[in-house]
């Protein structure tokens, strides 16, 4: 029978020949994931059950992320339950301050998730490592708990959609902008319980970092994966970072498909999201006038080293405008550290924005970046929700590290052209 | 087992970060997270919220983060039960996990308003609407999801399944 990349993955990590959509099954986790926000809550779980070890020390990790380096006192002490954690059953993957990462950044730079894989993390970006065909979702944190004792977790099998892009992208034009327009165009619940699978001549040439960009905000769709079949770039992308076996799946050509939506983007402009939902999405020529107190260039979605090199272009030989605070945010110390030897982070710094080490920070209004009332912000980020980076009366719109650059320069949200033009 | 409650009704997409926001997360203390649950969505939610309460709201209802402090946020503050049109799937996952009992009931969800009194029989998934004097037959609780909540939430089943041997 023709089957989807996600009834594969489910199929053999179950032990079965085949499953279908909507089946239940019990699935063996290749990695499981946990962070300083949603990790405690597991480690909790986990004392309270009286488990005495992990199902595998190397396939539990915990990253703290989001709110270190510690932002205050209570955040202190959840990290430091992760480090104790950590400690105590000898992980081998916790990421300390120094060499953590935000997550979804770093756990395939470390080639810990690989194509084929079942990943469970308690964070819903999980979803990002579907760019290198993983069925990876977000769970929460008593789900973790229960995998990181059995080695095991439940599924329902998804129905599955599938993208397909047609046509050649604008310059400046990139995955977060596919993503934002996908969004835009079946909502924030488009994809509810759904696997996502995006291809077509535009997703073939796609990099890495364009690819992670996309399948990270499948999520944002309600989706529960978002897939991209491997090819010869993931193949280029993890044969030097894995350390162990990986599988390409692909879907079979005649798979069952809940529904199929094919788009020609060759006219697409950037996209923004307007606050205060990921779905509200314009492209940017058709905004018209939207000064901004605030920009952040990071997060899961686009903190990775092509993101800088775009920004950088950018910024280079300009300055941020006055009265706007512009925040860079590697996603990861190699990021960081590369980004440093091409010269990125000087371009940054002399363009008078404020470079800050790897944190999801401002990103959920933990920290390193909050809006005050009435401010906006134009964040590289992935959800603009009431109240995210800050209080309940600012505003947050969504973009590529393109548009999130040009606007710092203009302090309006502005096409990359106003700036270089 | 039935619920009698007061509704407050709430609109559609209502995300995590709006159920608890972020800048509470620094702590996993379910009185803490209650008092701030609701916050971003209705600011005065928490202060005024009564045991026995129930949550009725339109599709799609939890998404965004899977932070699990959502629902222990909803559980803490005293809320019996979440009716929607549709839930977010980790949402989902999470409520049944904390033996926070959810519904999903389109026509309940379009029906009911902030105030009703509602009766609602959770073996069944009838949904009584006291002051307005109807009735809305909810989707039942899949089979395996009444498993867990049998068994106690998930970390029970597990327990269960596994024995002595963890």
């Amino acid at each position: 029978m023709q089957k989807t990349m996600s009834e594969k993955i489910l199929a053999d990590h179950a032990g079965k020949s085949e499953v279908f959509p909507d089946e239940l099954v019990e699935v063996r986790v290749d990695f499981a994931l946990g962070n300083d926000i949603t990790a405690p809550l597991a480690i909790d779980a986990f004392k309270r059950s009286g488990a005495k070890k992990v199902f595998d020390r190397e396939r539990v990790c915990f990253v703290p992320d989001h709110f270190v380096p510690n932002k205050d006192i209570a955040s202190a002490v959840q990290a430091k339950m992760l480090r104790d954690f950590a400690k105590e059953f000898d992980l081998k993957n916790y990421f300390e301050v120094g060499r953590m990462g935000v997550e979804h950044a770093l756990l395939p730079e470390q080639g810990l998730v690989l194509p084929g894989d079942v990943v469970i993390g308690a964070d819903s970006h999980t979803c990002t490592y579907g760019a290198l065909g993983a069925f990876a979702t977000g769970v929460g944190s008593t789900d973790l708990a229960a995998a990181m004792i059995t080695g095991k977790i439940w599924f329902k099998t998804p129905h599955s959609i599938k993208f397909i892009f047609r046509g050649k992208l604008k310059p400046w034009v990139g995955g977060k902008d596919l993503i934002l327009y996908t969004i835009g165009k079946i909502g924030v619940d488009g994809a509810r319980y759904k696997a996502m699978e995006f291809e077509g001549e535009v997703i073939d040439t796609l990099s890495m970092s364009d690819r992670f960009s996309m399948c990270n905000m499948a999520i944002e769709a309600g989706a529960k994966v978002g897939l991209i079949a491997p090819d010869s770039i993931t193949e280029s992308y993890v044969n030097t970072r894995a350390k162990r076996e990986y599988k390409f799946y692909k879907s079979d050509s005649g798979a069952s498909y809940e529904a199929v939506h094919e788009w020609d983007i060759s006219d697409l402009e950037p996209v923004v999201a307007l606050p205060h939902s990921p779905e509200n999405v314009k492209q940017v020529t058709e905004i018209g006038n939207i000064p901004i107190d605030q920009v952040v260039i990071g997060s899961c979605t686009n903190g990775r080293l092509e993101d800088l090199r775009v920004a950088a272009k950018i910024l280079k030989g300009r300055k941020v405008a006055r009265g706007v605070r512009c925040m860079v945010i590697p996603a990861t110390q190699l990021i960081y550290m590369e980004a440093m030897e091409e010269g990125l982070l000087e371009t940054f710094i002399e363009a008078e924005a404020a470079v800050s080490t790897p944190t999801c920070g401002p990103c959920l209004g933990g920290h390193m970046g909050i809006l005050a009332p009435g401010e906006s912000a134009v964040a590289t980020t992935n959800r603009n929700f009431v109240g995210r980076m800050g209080h309940v009366e600012s505003k947050v719109y969504l973009s590529n590290p393109a548009v999130a650059a040009a606007s710092a320069v203009l302090g309006r949200i502005a096409h990359p052209e106003e700036v270089l033009s | 087992m039935k619920i009698t409650g007061k509704t407050w009704k709430f609109g559609n997409d209502i995300d995590t970060d709006a159920i608890i926001p972020a800048r509470y997360l620094n702590t996993i203390d379910p009185a803490a997270l209650a008092s701030h649950c609701m916050e971003d969505a209705d600011a005065q939610f928490a202060s005024r919220v009564k045991a026995g309460d129930i949550i009725a709201a339109g599709k799609n209802f939890g998404c965004g983060s899977s932070r699990e402090h959502a629902p222990i946020s909803i559980k803490a503050a005293g809320v019996a039960c979440v009716v929607a049109h549709s839930f977010a799937r980790i949402f989902y996952r999470n409520a049944l996990n904390m033996g926070l009992p959810i519904l999903e009931c389109p026509e309940g969800a379009e029906r009911i308003e902030s105030g009703d009194e509602l009766e609602i029989d959770l073996d069944s998934g009838l949904i009584r609407n006291l002051t307005k004097k109807e009735e809305y037959a909810a989707q039942p609780i899949p089979p395996f999801m009444q498993k867990l909540i049998k068994a106690g939430g998930l970390m029970e089943y597990v327990k269960e399944q596994l024995g002595s041997n963890i």
